[in-house]
């Protein structure tokens, strides 16, 4: 971790419970996010990472027969509080997907689709914003030829980079990634994560992965999680090197998961 | 079963299948051996073009039913696109699946009403309405295509949705959480996926309105006429044949069939126009 940095929350999660109908998926999550940092979500398939990083961006209020009690505090303030524009909510915690999900629109549809929803009309004003996020994401000069090509014929490394884009044009703080590399080979998987490695600098980064030498090479923060709870959450170099907790000792050196 | 066995069975139910598809096409083949030479003996220049349509001095210009087949269809679409494509809409989108699976079932029961239950509340509600609000005779092209256009929602409201379903979920999620609203991922995303879907349903639903016949021989008044107002009373391709095919002969007969091809061909082209276009899944701009 660079020293430089001001350590501090951005988010922070207090006793949350998270039910599908009658089952219960996370049990009184408790842990705060570092601002500018990488943190890493780990556990075992089923545990609730996915549904914990969908609460962080409230996207886990489209599942019919979601209740959540407890607290996420973005910045200071109840994301589940009444007075919360959900839509703003999305543009400032932004979330990638595990299958790359580009529309069915063309390159440049897709990285301004976020500003037209914002209501940005300026043709300059998505011209440069729609460069900016590119060569953010490193795409500009492959891409900058095909702009009005269909985004569905690109390779799939490029279409995630694709979506990284079009979230980085509506200038969220967070980033939320769900196993982003996991339909991916190793080459493109290394440049996605070269890249996590570059936004830290501009954003906070929260990335599920099932990948464990992923975690580790990636992320400051890990959370593990189990059936549901948090089983331990520390700088990613102390849970690799020496985990506080026994599951997390026995899920790190694969005895499961 | 036990009595054909195995390859019994597939043997029979090709041959089912092989007597339906060839009685069809037989169908064809008869229209059009019935129909071709007239349109070759009369001209079809002055069969298509010619409004003057006078089966007992010999004259057989179709162009007054074109036209009316063309504007009763215009004005079905009209009424009935926007409202079918606006509602498959609603339903599919905006409305919980449980309440979808109930609603769209019933929908689709509608078009299984015999259309002269259409014809017959077009006679005895609308054309009394019409003729009450705006005059005329009341049995009118706007009459035809007001009950034309409630007749095809069903298709388009049912394919438009089956179409919007097909737009994966995780496109949707994808403009969710860019922070668009549901209306603006609707306006924005939904509807452009499935916009191939969409302008299918609408073009059956065109397929539907030439070819639907016993609602508007109730509804239209049949006059045969070039019409210059909606409220005018027209005949159409369809309930032409259908109102002179019983004592027509000779010439007058084989003009008839010669109408069956003209409609036959549109059809055609419009369907395989909406085949091509559901295939096409996902457009991309
Ligand atoms: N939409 C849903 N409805 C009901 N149960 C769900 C739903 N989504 C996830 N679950 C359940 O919640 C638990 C956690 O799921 P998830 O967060 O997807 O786990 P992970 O991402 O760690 O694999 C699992 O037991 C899963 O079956
Ligand atoms: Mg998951």
């Amino acid at each position: 971790m660079e020293e430089s940095k001001k350590v501090h929350d951005i988010i922070d999660i207090k006793n949350l419970d998270l039910y599908y109908g009658q089952f219960q998926a996370l049990k009184s999550i408790s842990m705060s996010i570092q601002h500018k940092m990488i943190t890493a979500l780990i556990g075992p398939s089923g545990c609730g990472k996915s549904t914990l990083l969908r609460s962080l961006n409230r996207m886990n209020d489209l599942i019919r027969g979601v209740r959540i009690t407890g607290q996420v505090l973005l910045d200071g303030k109840d994301i589940y509080n009444s007075g919360m524009e959900i839509t703003e909510l999305r543009k400032t915690v932004g979330m990638v997907f595990q299958r790359p999900n580009p529309f069915p629109l063309s390159i440049y549809d897709n990285v301004v689709y976020g500003l037209r929803v914002a209501g940005v009309k300026s043709k300059s004003q998505l011209d440069e914003i729609m460069e900016w996020s590119l060569r953010s994401a490193w795409l500009w000069d492959q891409l900058k030829d095909k702009l009005h090509h269909p985004a569905l014929q690109l390779p799939l490394d490029q279409q995630q980079r694709l979506c990284i884009a079009r979230l980085l044009a509506v200038k969220p703080e967070v980033i939320l990634m769900d196993e982003p590399c996991s339909a991916l080979d190793p080459i493109s998987t290394s440049k996605v994560e070269d890249l996590m490695h570059e936004l830290k600098k501009d954003y906070t980064i929260v990335i599920v992965t099932h990948n464990m030498q992923q975690a580790s090479r990636v992320s400051d923060y890990t959370a593990f999680y189990y059936i549901g709870n948090l089983i331990e959450y520390a700088d990613t170099k102390k849970i690799f090197t020496a985990p506080g907790v026994k599951q997390t000792e026995d899920y790190i050196s694969g005895r499961f998961g | 079963m036990k009595l054909l066995g195995e390859k019994g069975v597939e043997r029979l139910l090709s041959v089912v299948a092989f007597s339906a598809i060839s009685a069809l096409g037989l169908i064809a083949v008869f229209i059009f051996i019935e129909g071709l030479p007239f349109l070759f003996k009369y001209g079809i220049k002055d069969f298509l073009l010619s409004s003057d349509w006078r089966p007992d001095a010999g004259k057989f210009g179709i162009y007054p039913m074109i036209a009316a087949s063309f504007w009763v269809m215009l004005g079905a679409m009209l009424i009935g696109a926007p409202l079918g494509i606006a509602g498959a809409i609603f339903l599919a989108e905006f409305v919980p699946k449980t309440v979808m699976n109930i609603i769209k079932p019933a929908i689709e029961l509608l078009a299984a009403i015999p259309s002269v239950i259409y014809g017959f509340i077009g006679v005895v509600v609308l054309a009394p309405v019409i003729r009450d609000l705006f005059g005329g005779p009341g049995l009118s092209l706007l009459a035809g295509a007001i009950i034309l256009g409630i007749m095809i929602m069903p298709t388009v409201i049912s394919i438009s949705i089956d179409s919007l379903l097909a737009v994966p979920v995780s496109f949707r999620e994808g403009s969710l959480a860019l922070g668009a609203t549901k209306w603006q991922t609707v306006h924005m995303l939904t509807t452009k996926a499935a916009k191939s879907g969409i302008v299918a349903s609408i073009i059956l639903g065109m397929g539907r309105a030439i070819g639907e016949t016993m609602a508007v021989i109730m509804v239209t008044g049949n006059s045969v006429m070039i019409p210059h107002s909606p409220l005018e009373s027209v005949r159409t391709l369809t309930a032409n044949i259908a109102l002179e095919m019983s004592y027509a002969i000779g010439m007058h007969r084989e003009a008839l069939f010669a109408t069956g091809v003209v409609l036959f061909i549109v059809i055609i082209i419009l369907n395989s126009i909406a085949s091509v276009a559901i295939r096409k899944k996902v457009i991309v701009k």
